[in-house]
């Protein structure tokens, strides 16, 4: 490795910084009380409170699971504050009444809050710590019968929906992190899209943690009701802090007989320093659940994080339902990545297709994990998955780790994988065409991540390309 | 050692270790494997390396330890099991135990040597103190019970820059009598600098009787050196067999492995090879065909420890009735092990409705300048194909049979024994009529 791409690879994180707004802390730690004073701030209706409960009951008797390709020292889960919230007049009527001092951390992290950028045709829930701080364009997208709003509000406005589907993709007791979240989660995003509507703008969230010594457990909820569609962004950021922070959250999508559901993903949260100090522990549990000629798209952009551990996947249970996954994961310095996509083939003539791309650098570790799993039923089904890995540098690893079960003749899966590496030769001749060594790594990454690009709207992808190159800088050398 | 997983088998262990005449080093040897087995148990379901197979089946069984001399066969059962070849260098095991009557080492070329284990670490014990080095049990259930039960094998050693001009056959059969009996191999192959051979071992029955087969065979390929190393697992239907080959690869040096799997109501064969030396080579293959309740599972793992190093792996299943295979094949490459070349296929053809496959190809990389892939397919016999064949008048049946014969036939073509890949062709065609 030539000094030149060295030096290209360490351009600093660039949300690292600390909002100075009085917030409303709970305490560090956790029981029931703490589950029950969660629920009674935000007024919840009384089966929340009982379902956090029966959440919190089942994470005791669970285990923090160790099976993945990563390490880190011990949680302290009773040293994690539950619950964060900026202190405001509430009830917050608008936009307008949102304090200036948190608007104008959004204006820095670039979140089209603002009317004005209604031109970018974005409707945005932004998230700071563990609440909604307020959500654009709701109007617009009421007059569709579109429901956009905080999980906290949904629970107020929409009981119903929320009794009927929360829990029933991801189930409280799903894994460790899950019932943690479903025993803690303070806020998120609700979305209900009513039947044969297409709507018309990319619905987005923005979390932002940024508490010192607290945990960020929010809950997103999508529903596409038959036919349909619903294209959803997610971006994370947190500051530069030295310890290490938690986010756990959940992510269920519904799509019902002939919906489709797009969910994109940046996520930029802080990835802690050179030496590996501080950074946000990302362990998320994402899955969506297809009905008959349903189809849920994923497609994630991860660059932060110390750890990030996740597999957005899909069940594929009515007939003819599609799943797909488009990923790009990035580490650079001490980062580790374990991540991948589960794709269960219940329904006939189910398709997936898995797009994977891992890029290591520095000292960073990178997993994918998957499972292709068709079921003795799932008649005529078909997987198609493609995963590549990138290595930068000597010191990093690159890891494969795909689970294909099939259970039925008719089926047809084909899994590759491939590694491969920056040349100097590639650099010199891109060189030679008049490009800087940093234009031709960034050219040469993000020819390479072009198929899981294209899936993403237009102004994600451009911020995920700007991302990469960050995240790269310094560890081409 | 109440309680614990080596319970069962505490009565047979303190009879075979009670045995003067054994070297100390053996018995110790023994002893340390035992306790290791009793703390690690049967692995569970829970343990990655076994996640999509369950050994209860094996678990659940008590055994006797067969290490008296027993069963009674003759030269004509094992016709079957000889590739119809002439000459080669043979050595037989009956239901564990090395069977003299029924070898051909009299006429052993220059450089070539081979002994029974039991004799060998009395009389050779500089060759044999290999033993246990190379594969290693810490993590391995099924190899520390080999340890400690080993007791016979064949040891092989071929001496520097001698070509043996025809197979070395190890056989291992057993009989009727080898009903509720485990037994426990353990072989030693050594290939000397520059060397070149073929080493055949087969796992046979002439019985449908309930046993297990516990293998473990140790490898070292010198530098330069080119070893042909073909597994033939036929066990009896109602068997349970574990196969395991540890392979340590010096400078230049080609390991050249087939494993067969085609018997046995469940099985696994773990094929793991280390090339520790520079411009070295490994090329795995493999066919696995299983029908009726059969389970096959193969581990295969290639350690890539030194640069400019290469690996070929293919491995194929056909699939029929209620069968499960499972296939895991892992590719580890070390931080210096620059310029690594690495391939590995892993294709699966499933002939009925109700039959399974499980694959996890696998690869860890810690090297940046390397060239990697791996790919995995399952499907079912084309139709355009079949239809096409039918179209030119081949009746259905027939038609299958060329189709999944055509399939299996991509990784046969790679055996360079003539005998050895005539047999299994004929037996490709005619397994699934």
């Amino acid at each position: 490795m030539s000094s030149s791409i060295e030096t290209l690879i360490s351009r600093e994180y660039q949300h690292g910084f600390v909002t100075d707004i009085e917030s409303d802390t709970m305490p560090a730690g956790l029981s029931e009380d703490v589950v029950r004073a969660i629920s009674e701030k935000k007024s919840e209706p009384a089966f929340m409170v009982e379902w956090r409960l029966k959440a919190y009951r089942r994470w005791l008797s669970m285990k923090e699971p160790h099976w993945p390709n990563v390490t880190y020292g011990p949680i302290d889960y009773q040293a994690t504050s539950y619950y964060s919230a900026p202190k405001t007049k509430t009830p917050l009527g608008s936009i307008d009444d949102v304090d200036p001092e948190l608007l104008k951390t959004y204006a820095k992290l670039g979140i089209p809050l603002y009317e004005q950028k209604m031109l970018a045709g974005v409707a945005v829930d932004a998230i700071f710590d563990s609440v909604s701080v307020g959500t654009t364009m709701r109007e617009e997208l009421a007059k569709h019968g579109i429901i956009f709003c905080s999980f906290g509000e949904a629970l107020r406005e929409h009981p119903e929906l929320v009794e009927k589907y929360l829990g029933s993709v991801v189930p409280y007791s799903d894994n460790f992190f899950a019932a943690l979240n479903s025993a803690v989660f303070s806020d998120g995003s609700f979305v209900y899209v009513p039947k044969g509507v297409r709507c018309p703008v990319e619905l987005s969230t923005y979390f932002r943690i940024n508490s010192a010594d607290t945990g960020q457990f929010e809950r997103t909820l999508i529903i596409a009701d038959e036919g349909a569609y619903v294209s959803y962004l997610e971006g994370c950021t947190a500051p530069k802090r030295s310890t290490n922070q938690l986010h756990a959250a959940v992510v269920e999508l519904v799509a019902l007989k002939g919906a489709t559901i797009k969910y994109s993903t940046v996520q930029n949260w802080y990835a802690g320093d050179k030496e590996g100090r501080g950074g946000i522990y990302n362990f998320v549990t994402k899955r969506g659940k297809a009905a008959e000629n349903a189809k849920i798209s994923w497609t994630q952009v991860e660059t932060g994080s110390a750890i990030t551990w996740k597999y957005p996947s899909v069940i594929l249970q009515g007939d003819n339902s599609v799943g797909e996954f488009y990923s790009v994961a990035v580490v650079n310095n001490k980062q580790q990545a374990d991540t991948g996509t589960k794709m269960i083939h219940i329904g006939r003539n189910t398709k997936s297709t898995i797009v994977s791309k891992g890029i290591s650098a520095g000292e960073g570790n990178n997993s994918y994990r998957g499972r292709v799993q068709v079921l003795p039923r799932a008649t005529g089904a078909r997987n198609y998955t493609q995963c590549d890995s990138m290595l930068v540098g000597n010191r990093c690893g690159a890891h494969t780790f795909p689970y294909i079960e099939v259970g039925n003749n008719s089926a047809i899966v084909e899994h590759e994988a491939s590694t491969s590496k920056i040349g100097e030769d590639q650099i010199f001749y891109l060189k030679q065409r008049g490009l800087s060594a940093e234009q031709a790594v960034s050219m040469i990454v993000s020819g390479f991540c072009k198929e899981v690009f294209k899936e993403l709207p237009m102004e994600f992808a451009l911020e995920a390309q700007a991302l990469l190159g960050i995240t790269l800088e310094g560890s081409v050398g | 050692m109440a309680g614990s997983a080596a319970e069962p088998f505490v009565e047979a262990f303190d009879e075979l270790t009670s045995d003067a005449s054994t070297p100390a080093w053996v018995q110790s040897m023994r002893r340390a494997a035992f306790e290791r087995f009793g703390t690690l148990g049967f692995p569970t379901t829970k343990n990655e390396d076994w996640h999509f197979t369950s050994v209860s089946p094996i678990a659940d069984h008590d055994y006797v330890f067969l290490a008296a001399k027993s069963g009674d066969v003759g030269r004509d059962e094992l016709a079957p099991f000889t590739f119809g070849a002439t000459g080669w260098y043979t050595m037989v095991f009956v239901n564990g135990r090395f069977a003299p009557e029924l070898s051909d080492i009299a006429k052993l070329p220059n450089g070539v040597k081979v002994w029974d284990l039991a004799s060998a670490w009395t009389k050779v014990p500089d060759v044999v103190d290999r033993v246990g080095k190379l594969a290693t049990y810490d993590n391995q259930a099924f190899t520390a019970l080999n340890t400690a039960f080993m007791l016979d094998g064949g040891v092989v050693q071929i001496a520097k820059d001698t070509e043996v001009d025809r197979p070395i056959h190890l056989v291992f059969v057993t009989d009727a009598t080898a009903a509720k009996g485990m037994m426990h191999p353990r072989n030693l192959i050594l290939v000397g600098k520059h060397a070149k051979a073929t080493v055949i071992e087969s796992f046979v029955s002439t019985t449908d009787a309930v046993y297990l087969t516990n293998a473990v065979t140790e490898v070292s390929v010198g530098e330069g050196a080119t070893l042909q190393h073909y597994k033939m697992q036929r066990e009896s239907a109602r068997a349970f067999h574990v196969g395991t080959i540890e392979a340590s690869q010096a400078r230049d040096s080609h390991y050249i492995s087939f494993s067969l799997a085609t018997g046995a109501a469940l099985s696994r064969t773990n094929v793991y090879t280390t090339l520790d030396g520079e411009g070295s080579g490994a090329t795995l293959n493999g066919l696995y065909m299983a029908n009726g309740e059969q389970h096959v599972d193969h581990q295969t793992q290639i350690i890539h420890a030194q640069p400019n190093c290469f690996s070929r792996e293919m491995y194929k299943g056909v699939l029929d009735g209620r069968s499960h295979g499972v296939f895991n094949g892992k590719v580890y490459v070390h931080p210096m092990a620059q310029k690594t070349d690495g391939k590995q296929t892993n294709n699966n053809l499933l002939l009925s409705e109700t039959a399974h496959v499980d694959t996890k190809p696998q690869l860890e990389i810690f090297a940046d300048d390397v060239k990697c892939t791996h790919g995995a397919t399952v499907g079912q016999i084309d139709q355009t194909a079949l239809f096409y064949l039918k179209s030119r008048g081949i009746e259905s049946a027939l038609a299958r049979r060329l189709l999944t014969y055509a399939f299996a036939a991509g990784v046969l073509e790679t055996i360079e024994v003539n005998e050895v890949r005539e047999a299994l062709e004929k037996m490709t065609l005619e397994r699934f009529v």
